[in-house]
C-alpha cells in the first residue's frame, strides 16, 4: 500500500510487474506519451519561429506522470493544473488542433486565442485550467473535490502542482479543509525539482513532499514519476483508497523537465551532464519502449506506424494553427460577463 | 523534399543570434529530441533540439556565425528515402513565416479612446414595487434572500467564518443552518485564501456558493482568488467556463475598529472587468441585490455595512422580489443638485438633503446601489435636471468612485454642467480610533451640505 510506503520513510514504489502485462494497455501509454512528447516539441518549433509567444512551459520529460495517472481516471473525474498544462489536456482527450491554435493565438483555440498556453478549458473533458498563479490552483481543486462530494457524483479530483507551488501557503489551507471534510482530492506534486531556476533543497526546509500532507492526517507516496507503469500501480491503489471516501491523497511524482523552465530560460542552474543521464537513464519513453520490446510487445513495424501516426496528428494540428484565422477584433470584448 | 531547418526565436523579441556550435555533424543520424546546436544571444545561450528526423544532409550556416537571422534555414534534413541528391533540388531562399495573419477587416486600432457615447445601460428600469412588505432589519433582509435562494436552488450553499454554528459573526446567517443542514451551510477555518479559492473551484463545477467573509478587510488575503481566479476565468476561457458565485461580507467603516478593519473596497473590485459590484443601503436593497447577484451566473461581489445590519426598513416579502444589478435608484428626487452616495453614505446624504431643504437647495440623492456596471445613464439624467452633481464615498479618494464619476461627467455631461463635479470622501489617511478622528476620517452631513452648497455659489 502506498500508505507503507511513506511511513517507511517513502521508498519508491517500483514497476513491478504482476503477470502477463497487457500489451494494449502499454502501446497505449507509449502512444499517449510520445503525443505529449511530440506535441511538446512542435510547440517548440513554432515558438523558434514566433509563431507561438509570451509564456510557454514545455512537458517534455514529465509525460509519464500524467499518462499513467490518467489512466486511472473514470469519465467522473476532473483534473486541475498549473501553468504547466499541455500534457494535461492531453491526456484528457481534448483535441490537439484546439490546443495548438490556443498557442498560437488564433480563433480556432480552445479559449478562441484569449487565453494562450496557460489558460485553456474544457468542461465537456472534466480539465479546468490550465492557472497561472503558482498554488492558486490548489484551493480550486480542492473545490472541484468539494463539488464531487456535494453531489455524490462518485468522481475525484486530480489536483497536480509542482515542486515550487508546494511551498505555497493556500496549499496548506487547501489540504487542511480537503482533510476535515474528506474531500475526493487527490494532490499530485511533480517534483521536477526545480522551481524555475531554485532547486528543491534551496528552496524547501523538507525535501520530502509526499509528507507535505503528515500535518494534516494526509498520506503521501512517493513514485518515480519516469516510470509509466509504476505511475499507474501506485495510481490504481490511491485512487481506490480515495474512491472509498478515505479523503485526500498527496503522490510526489518524482520526475525531471529537459527543457528549461519556460521557452525563454537557457537553465544555466543545472549542469548538461544532469540533464544529459536522465535523458539517457530514465527517458519514460524509451524506458517503456525497451520494457515492450523485451516482452516482445509490438515489432519495429508497429512503433513506426505509431510513429507515423502521432506525427501525423501534431502535423496536422500545427498546421491548423497556422491556418486558423486570429480572433475578429470583436472578440475584445466578449466573454468578460455572461449576459444573464 | 528534405527539411529545411530554421534559426529559432529564443524569445519573441530576438530578430537574430549567434550560431555557436553544431552538436552533429552532416551525415549524422537526427532523431527527434537530439541536441542539434546551440545558440546564443546577449541574453542567452540555448541549444536547438530538432523537431522532425532524419539525416543532417548538408550545415548551411557554419560553427561561429554571427548575426543568423532568426527563420533563415541553417541545415538540411534529408528525411527517410531521401540522398544527398535531393540537397541540390533546394534552393536556399529563406521560408516565409507568416508570422502576422491578415487581420479581419474593420480592425480596430490597438487602443480604443473612451466611449463618448453614453454606455447603454446594464438592466432595464427597476418598476416601483407594489407587493407585500414586512419592516425588518437589513440583517433580517440579507437572511431572508439567502433563504429563499437556497431554497428555490439546491446547489447554493453558504460558507465562511462562523456561518454556520455561530449564526454568523453578525448573525447574518441566523438560522440558515437550522433549515439547512450542515451541507449547505459551511463553518470553514479561519483560512480566507483557501476557502475563497474552494468556492470559485466548486462555482467552476457549476454550483453556486456564497462566500462570506467576516469582513472585506480579511478578503485582501484572498483577493487573488477573487480576481485571478473568478473575474478573468470567462474570458480566459473564451467563454466557455466562468464561476457563478458571491462574494459578501461587511464593508467600509464599523465603529471604533481602527484602520486595519476599516476599510472601504468599492473602488478596488469596481475596477475589474469580470466582476459585478453591488453595494445596498436599505433592507430592499439587501434583499433584492443579494437575491439577483445569488441568480446572477458571474462573480458578484456584495459589500454591505455593519452599521446597517441593525437598522429597520419596510422590506417586499414576494420570493419573486428582485432588484436588477447595473440600476441606481433616485431615493429623494429634488432639482437644484445631484447627490450619488452608495452604502450607508446614502442614509448621510439624505441627512444632508435635509438639512439643505433649510438653505432652500432642493438635492436630489441617487443610491446607486451597483458600482459595476454603474448606471451612468441615471446619473447623467439627473445632471441634465439639475446642472451639478457632489458624489459622497467613504473611501479615499485617489481613484475612487468619485473620481470615476467625476471623469463620466467629463465625457458624458459636460456641456450641463454648471460647476465643477465635488467629491466628499473619507479622509486620505488610515482610519484612526479616537472617537474625535474617526469622525474627522468619515463624510458628516455638514460637509456634504457644504459641498452641495458650493456648487449652488451658495
Amino acid at each position: 500500500m502506498p500508505a507503507e510506503a511513506a511511513a517507511k520513510g517513502g521508498s519508491e514504489a517500483k514497476t513491478q510487474p504482476e503477470g502477463k502485462p497487457d500489451a494494449q494497455e502499454l502501446l497505449k501509454l507509449y502512444r499517449q506519451m510520445l503525443l505529449i512528447r511530440r506535441f511538446e516539441e512542435k510547440a517548440g518549433q513554432l515558438y523558434g519561429m514566433g509563431l507561438i509567444a509570451g509564456f510557454c512551459h514545455l512537458y517534455i520529460g514529465q509525460e509519464a506522470v500524467v499518462t499513467g495517472l490518467h489512466a486511472c481516471a473514470t469519465d467522473k473525474d476532473s483534473v486541475i493544473t498549473t501553468y504547466r498544462d499541455h500534457g494535461h489536456m492531453l491526456a484528457t482527450g481534448m483535441d490537439p488542433k484546439g490546443i495548438m491554435a490556443e498557442l498560437t493565438g488564433r480563433i480556432g483555440g480552445y479559449s478562441r486565442g484569449k487565453g494562450g498556453s496557460m489558460h485553456m478549458f474544457s468542461v465537456e473533458k472534466r480539465f479546468y485550467g490550465g492557472h497561472g498563479i503558482v498554488g492558486a490552483s490548489v484551493p480550486l481543486g480542492t473545490g472541484l473535490a468539494f463539488a464531487h462530494k456535494y453531489r455524490g457524483d462518485g468522481g475525484l479530483n486530480f489536483c497536480y502542482f509542482g515542486d515550487g507551488a508546494a511551498n505555497q501557503g493556500q496549499v496548506y489551507e487547501a489540504f487542511n479543509m480537503a482533510s476535515l471534510w474528506k474531500l475526493p482530492i487527490i494532490y499530485v506534486i511533480e517534483n521536477n525539482r526545480y522551481a524555475m531556476g531554485t532547486s528543491l533543497q534551496r528552496a524547501s526546509a523538507t525535501t520530502e513532499l509526499f509528507r507535505r500532507g503528515e500535518a494534516f492526517g494526509i498520506p503521501g507516496v512517493a513514485v518515480d514519476g519516469m516510470d509509466v507503469q509504476a505511475v499507474k500501480k501506485a495510481g490504481a491503489e490511491v485512487t481506490a483508497h480515495v474512491r472509498a471516501g478515505n479523503g485526500p491523497y498527496v503522490m510526489e511524482m518524482n520526475t525531471y523537465r529537459y527543457r528549461g523552465h519556460s521557452m525563454s530560460d537557457p537553465a544555466k542552474y543545472r549542469s548538461k551532464e544532469e540533464v544529459a543521464s536522465y535523458r539517457k537513464e530514465h527517458d519514460p519513453i524509451d524506458g517503456l519502449r525497451a520494457f515492450m520490446e523485451k516482452n516482445g510487445i509490438g515489432d519495429e513495424a508497429s512503433f513506426k506506424d505509431i510513429d507515423r501516426e502521432i506525427k501525423e496528428i501534431v502535423n496536422q494540428a500545427a498546421e491548423f494553427a497556422q491556418s486558423s484565422p486570429e480572433p475578429d477584433p470583436s472578440e475584445l470584448w466578449t466573454d468578460v460577463l455572461i449576459e444573464a | 523534399m528534405p527539411i529545411q531547418i530554421l534559426m529559432p526565436a529564443l524569445s519573441p523579441t530576438m530578430t537574430e543570434g549567434k550560431l555557436a556550435k553544431w552538436a552533429k555533424n552532416e551525415g549524422d543520424k537526427i532523431a527527434s529530441g537530439d541536441v542539434l546546436c546551440e545558440i546564443e544571444t546577449d541574453k542567452a545561450t540555448m541549444e536547438v533540439e530538432a523537431v522532425d528526423e532524419g539525416t543532417l544532409g548538408r550545415i548551411l550556416v557554419k560553427d561561429g556565425t554571427e548575426n543568423v537571422a532568426v527563420n533563415s534555414p541553417i541545415a538540411l534534413l534529408l528525411t527517410e528515402g531521401e540522398d544527398a541528391s535531393a540537397l541540390d533540388a533546394i534552393t536556399e531562399s529563406p521560408v516565409k513565416v507568416d508570422k502576422e495573419p491578415a487581420m479581419s477587416p474593420g480592425a480596430a486600432p490597438a487602443s480604443t479612446p473612451a466611449p463618448k457615447e453614453l454606455p447603454a445601460a446594464a438592466a432595464p428600469p427597476v418598476e416601483e414595487y407594489s407587493g407585500p412588505t414586512a419592516k425588518m432589519t437589513v440583517r433580517e433582509a440579507l437572511r431572508d434572500a439567502m433563504a429563499e435562494e437556497m431554497r428555490r436552488d439546491s446547489e447554493v450553499i453558504l460558507l465562511g467564518e462562523e456561518v454556520a454554528q455561530y449564526q454568523g459573526a453578525y448573525k447574518v446567517s441566523q438560522g440558515l443552518l437550522d433549515e439547512f443542514g450542515d451541507k449547505r451551510v459551511i463553518d470553514t477555518p479561519i483560512t480566507e485564501m483557501g476557502f475563497a479559492g474552494l468556492g470559485v473551484g466548486a462555482a467552476m463545477a457549476g454550483m453556486k456558493p456564497i462566500v462570506e467573509f467576516m469582513t472585506f478587510n480579511f478578503a485582501m488575503q484572498a483577493i487573488d482568488q477573487i480576481i485571478n481566479s473568478a473575474a478573468k476565468t470567462l474570458y480566459m476561457a473564451g467563454g466557455k467556463m466562468g464561476a457563478s458565485i458571491v462574494f459578501r461580507g461587511p464593508n467600509g467603516a464599523a465603529s471604533r475598529v481602527a484602520a486595519q478593519h476599516s476599510q472601504c473596497y468599492a473602488s478596488w473590485y469596481a475596477h475589474c472587468p469580470g466582476l459585478k459590484v453591488v453595494s445596498p443601503w436599505s433592507g430592499t436593497d439587501a434583499k433584492g441585490l443579494m437575491k439577483a447577484a445569488i441568480r446572477d451566473p458571474n462573480p458578484v461581489i456584495m459589500l454591505e455595512n455593519e452599521l446597517l445590519y441593525g437598522q429597520h426598513f419596510e422590506v417586499p416579502t414576494d420570493p419573486e422580489f428582485v432588484i436588477p444589478i447595473g440600476r441606481a435608484k433616485i431615493e429623494r428626487p429634488g432639482k437644484d443638485v445631484t447627490i450619488t452616495a452608495f452604502s450607508r453614505m446614502v442614509g448621510v446624504a439624505l441627512e444632508a438633503a435635509k438639512a439643505l431643504e433649510a438653505d432652500g437647495i432642493d438635492a436630489e440623492v441617487i443610491n446607486l446601489r451597483s458600482l459595476r456596471p454603474l448606471d451612468v445613464e441615471a446619473i447623467v439624467g439627473s445632471v441634465k435636471k439639475t446642472n451639478r452633481i457632489v458624489s459622497v464615498e467613504e473611501g479615499w479618494p485617489l481613484a475612487g468612485i468619485g473620481s470615476e464619476i467625476a471623469a463620466l461627467m467629463m465625457e458624458h455631461a459636460f456641456d450641463w454642467l454648471d460647476a465643477p463635479v465635488t467629491r466628499v470622501c473619507g479622509a486620505d489617511v488610515p482610519m484612526p480610533y479616537a472617537a474625535n478622528l474617526e469622525k474627522l476620517a468619515l463624510p458628516q452631513p455638514e460637509g456634504i451640505v457644504e459641498a452641495a452648497k458650493s456648487v449652488c455659489y451658495r
